[in-house]
């Protein structure tokens, strides 16, 4: 399937243009769509199982609801993005420390740190804010 | 890692990002596939797929006959596949029986047709009560059914996915496939609510 046959067949527009979501905001943050385009496209690549990734995160799932309690502030895609990171470390394609490690660097930029210009060969399009306001730039 | 504190007390959204520059750097994710996927579950992908297969089954009995025979072939034939839409499995509502689907081990859910899962459909209250305690939970999410219908509840596995037909609504008999597509609802085709015709038609 690719995105274009799907999309010609649906009247985005017309007057039977899609609920899409009954009201409610398919991803509730930027960072969610990313950790969800993330394991689609890992998929679509040949370079993860969807049942491997799935089973880490019924995994995920279930240890998020052993240790905590029903009033604590539950995200889902906080277990997708975990149970991402748990695979792709049990895979050997990306170990869960180089994660941490880019995580603590980037978290480290000065405000107002230009993604665009970055040299790990992406380009961010999508808004999130930052309000870190020390360490080195990278 | 995980939930343990050394990763978690990092931002979750710097986190993701930094994932996401690490698998592009080693080319395991193609940046533009990711983009397209993220943009088709955002605005193409959604339930009005299901509402026009679920139109369509109302007013051809042969199609019908085929979604509930193959679920995945007959919506196959009107476009919609992809993702999680590999075993479809299409369950009738009656007069006598409900059906509705949950997953309660994830958030398993017809992507094709439905789009993404909502909110609550992956919280767990609700993975965990519409198996133990359908009725009472239906109730609070609005939809009471008489005691005499039998509720039938579907839990998505690792190969299938659900999805309900609805009843088609008294009062619709004059309406086009089309008109009636617009009538269907997500909710409707989880099975948490039934299909009302509005007050104007």
């Amino acid at each position: 399937m690719t995105a274009g046959t799907l999309a010609a067949v649906l009247d985005v527009d017309g007057p039977a243009a899609p609920p899409r979501s009954n009201g409610e905001l398919v991803f509730s943050a930027p960072w969610e769509s990313r950790a969800f385009g993330l394991a689609l496209a890992l998929n679509a690549g040949g370079k993860l199982e969807w049942e491997d990734f799935r089973q880490q995160l019924i995994q995920t799932i279930s240890e998020w609801e052993r240790e905590h309690g029903p009033d604590e502030e539950w995200s889902y895609y906080r277990c997708w993005l975990v149970a991402l990171e748990r695979v792709l470390d049990q895979k050997g394609l990306v170990p869960s420390e180089a994660v941490i490690e880019r995580t603590v660097e980037f978290v480290a930029r000065p405000e107002g740190h230009d993604h665009r210009h970055d040299d790990h060969g992406h380009h961010h399009h999508h808004g999130h804010s930052h309000d870190h306001d020390h360490g080195h730039s990278c | 890692m995980t939930f343990q504190p050394e990763s978690s007390r990092l931002p979750i959204e710097v986190r993701t990002e930094a994932l996401e520059s690490i698998l592009i750097e080693r080319n395991l994710v193609d940046p533009k596939v990711m983009d397209t996927y993220i943009k088709m579950y955002e605005q193409d992908v959604g339930p009005l797929n299901g509402a026009k297969v679920v139109a369509k089954a109302w007013v051809d009995p042969e199609y019908k006959a085929r979604l509930l025979e193959d679920g995945t072939g007959s919506i196959a034939e009107m476009g919609f596949k992809g993702p999680q839409g590999e075993h479809i499995v299409v369950k009738e509502n009656s007069a006598d029986v409900h059906n509705v689907i949950v997953c309660t081990l994830c958030s398993c859910y017809p992507w094709p047709v439905l789009g993404l899962p909502p909110t609550w459909y992956k919280d767990p209250a609700y993975r965990s009560r519409m198996v133990r305690e359908p009725r009472s939970l239906l109730s609070e999410m609005g939809l009471d059914l008489p005691d005499d219908v039998e509720i039938r509840v579907w839990d998505s596995s690792s190969e299938v996915r659900y999805l309900v037909l609805p009843e088609r609504p008294a009062g619709t008999e004059n309406m086009s496939e089309e008109q009636l597509a617009g009538l269907v609802t997500r909710d409707a085709m989880v099975g948490v609510a039934k299909v009302n015709v509005p007050e104007t038609v």
